[in-house]
């Protein structure tokens, strides 16, 4: 089973007067698993959906290993997908769901029976065949589901939030043991998810969408270090907005000088982007930074800051140096030297946006 | 169940549920009141017609009157005509309901209130006046036409063997009927995700209908066709009018000569017409539980 190039060419679809997809252009490597990122209405299940065949785009084509499948009736492409809600048919117990495909193919029943009781082991129900959908839980059904999906061999998988109507401890398992699976068919796979930490933990490539288009395209990673625009740095993570002053190839952010990467706007006085963690934090009598609030997430702490000037500030610190800072104390801050994104100064800049996250 | 819920609680919470235990008390017995008077209603005809037909005044208790139904004339012909009609008038209905409220389900859901209004129709206009339609199109044709395949289907579909013309015109009736049934059966599971599975999985737009669709809107099937078939066996205005006899007529037709006879077959047709429902259902709820 190999993955095959799957290519989005200009892609548009309106409903009404809502542009769902406007031009989208991507391509996605064999064999790599994608995730689509955005917010609700950003067009990407719109997108995943062109290549299942259940939307047809108005302008653009999908193509599959170069070949153009946008006219293809939905059951007759080469893609297994699993959807969002639970989508067994509940007449069938989980081994004639996963062997519907290869029925409908007219596989012989002992072969059909043989391969669904090899896939139904492969996502870890070997001894759930029997059983039916509403003897199932949430999870399993999605194992089942995405069993189903891989039944007929597709080149490519479409995940359309398959883990969002589970809770968050199956999410995990579940979201792990899809990539393992993926990457050890070798199939090419499209995951649509609107919850940035999925998308980071398990794709090659992000592509974060933004009304039906893509924003940016790339490894985890780079997405997360190095966004290419403020939305992205926005929706990926969390960020503080500084009030700092550009000079030359510098920021002057907080007291201190840092080099700024990305586009910079025309005013000279900007917002500076700035992860949590890159804010660094020292217990100090006489620092001139108040600690507003804290709270305590295990692995992590988040500390609410606010500086001197008035400027309130988020920092993530390792869960074991919680105690080192109580609420109402004093301490001092510094910015980790590395490059910043600056962005058009927004009158609520003294805020930081997305506290939660 | 009431008397058992308060011993399962904390005290706290017993005197709280007192009250709605007595209420419901009271509730019991009017719901005993009221169906031993509906019984009362519905059984008194029924056993009154029954002794008039075992009651004969000279030689005591007689089945006779039951064993004349299956020799009378034209009992067997007419009975097994509604039965025929019965079953094409369920084919057809859902055959014609079940794909355009999917399409309209799937596709345009916008239209759905006026597939709705159309389906709810045939409840406001009066059989009368549907008959007179009926005749007034059946009659209808200038004379050059009859040696043209528009005067034959008029023609075929009157056959009084077969008449193709009830069937259509008790889809029209049962069309109120079919379409809540299976309205309710839709909405009660994600079509476009299971057809959208469906479809994934390769299966043609038959195969998800007969395979996805069906199995799973038994009950709604069921429902369906049996609302259908206690119309069709039960109908008589439009059979009548048209000059057709189908059971229904046929029973009025052989009151008038024996009054023992003519209830005798009102009950068998009654009892009839429960056994076929009876079955309808067991073998629509045996078949969702495998």
């Amino acid at each position: 089973m190999n993955g095959a190039q799957v290519e989005f060419r200009g892609l548009r679809r309106t409903f009404g007067t809502t542009v769902a997809l406007d031009g989208l252009d991507l391509t996605v490597a064999p064999g790599e698993l994608i995730a689509l990122l955005g917010p609700s209405g950003c067009g990407k299940t719109t997108a995943l959906r062109c290549v299942a065949g259940f939307e047809t785009p108005d302008q653009g084509a999908v193509l599959v290993d170069g070949e153009d499948i946008t006219r293809v009736p939905a059951n007759r492409r080469d893609a297994g997908m699993v959807f969002q809600s639970y989508s067994l048919f509940p007449n069938l117990n989980a081994r004639d769901n996963v062997a519907f495909g290869m029925r409908v193919r007219k596989v012989p029943a002992a072969k059909r029976h043989a391969r669904a009781a090899e896939l139904l082991e492969l996502v870890g129900l070997p001894s759930q065949g029997d059983r039916y959908p509403h003897q199932l839980s949430g999870g399993q059904q999605q194992r089942v589901a995405l069993a189903r999906a891989l039944a007929l061999e597709p080149r490519v998988l479409l995940l359309d939030e398959p883990l969002s109507a589970l809770d968050a401890k199956v999410r995990v398992t579940l979201r792990e043991e899809i990539r393992r699976l993926q990457l050890s068919l070798g199939i090419t796979a499209i995951f649509v998810t609107h919850d940035q930490e999925e998308a980071l933990s398990v794709a090659d490539h992000v592509a974060v969408l933004r009304a039906g288009r893509l924003e940016q395209s790339g490894p985890p990673a780079e997405i997360y270090d190095r966004p290419a625009t403020p939305f992205v740095a926005e929706f990926v993570g969390t960020m503080n907005h500084l009030p700092g002053r550009l000079s030359g190839d510098l920021v002057e952010v907080a007291g201190q000088r840092l080099p700024v990467h990305g586009d910079r706007p025309a005013t000279s006085e900007v917002d500076v982007l700035v992860r949590p963690e890159t804010v660094l934090v020292t217990p100090a009598e006489d620092g001139d930074v108040l600690i507003v609030t804290s709270s305590f997430r295990g692995a992590s702490v988040r500390l609410l800051l606010r500086l001197g000037d008035g400027t309130e500030i988020v920092a993530d610190l390792p869960g074991h140096d919680a105690a080192r800072f109580a609420v109402g104390g004093r301490a001092s801050v510094r910015l980790v030297e590395r490059p910043v994104l600056v962005a058009t100064r927004t009158p609520a800049s003294a805020a930081p946006e997305a506290v939660t996250a | 169940m009431a008397a058992l819920t308060p011993a399962a609680l904390p005290d706290v919470e017993a005197p709280a549920r007192r009250p709605r235990g007595g209420g419901s008390r009271r509730a019991g017995i009017w719901r005993g009141v009221v169906l031993v008077v509906a019984a009362l209603y519905f059984v008194t005809p029924l056993i009154a017609s029954f002794v008039f037909t075992v009651n004969d005044p000279v030689a005591g208790f007689t089945l006779d009157a039951y064993g004349e139904i299956f020799t009378a004339e034209g009992f067997a012909q007419s009975l097994l005509l509604s039965l025929g009609l019965a079953v094409a008038t369920i084919v057809l209905v859902l055959v014609l309901t079940l794909p355009a409220m999917l399409a309209v389900r799937l596709s345009v859901p916008r239209l759905r209130p006026v597939l709705e209004v159309l389906c709810t129709l045939p409840l406001v206009v009066p059989p009368i006046t549907f008959v007179a339609g009926i005749s007034t199109v059946l009659s209808w044709g200038p004379d050059y036409l009859a040696a043209t395949p528009f005067y034959q289907t008029i023609f075929a579909i009157q056959n009084p063997t077969f008449p193709v013309v009830l069937v259509i015109a008790y889809a029209v009736l049962a069309l109120p009927f079919v379409y809540r049934a299976l309205d309710a059966g839709l909405g009660a599971m994600d079509v476009r995700t299971l057809v959208e599975a469906a479809r994934n999985c390769g299966a043609s737009w038959p195969v998800v209908l007969l395979r996805v669709i069906v199995p799973n809107l038994k009950s709604g099937l069921a429902s369906a066709s049996f609302l259908t078939l206690a119309l069709v066996l039960g109908e008589y205005t439009i059979a009548r009018l048209l000059g057709f006899q189908p059971f229904s007529v046929w029973i009025v037709t052989v009151s008038g000569a024996n009054p023992q006879l003519s209830v005798a077959v009102s009950i068998f047709s009654l009892l009839l017409t429960w056994l076929l429902l009876l079955v309808l259902s067991t073998a629509g709820t045996r078949r969702s539980r495998s």
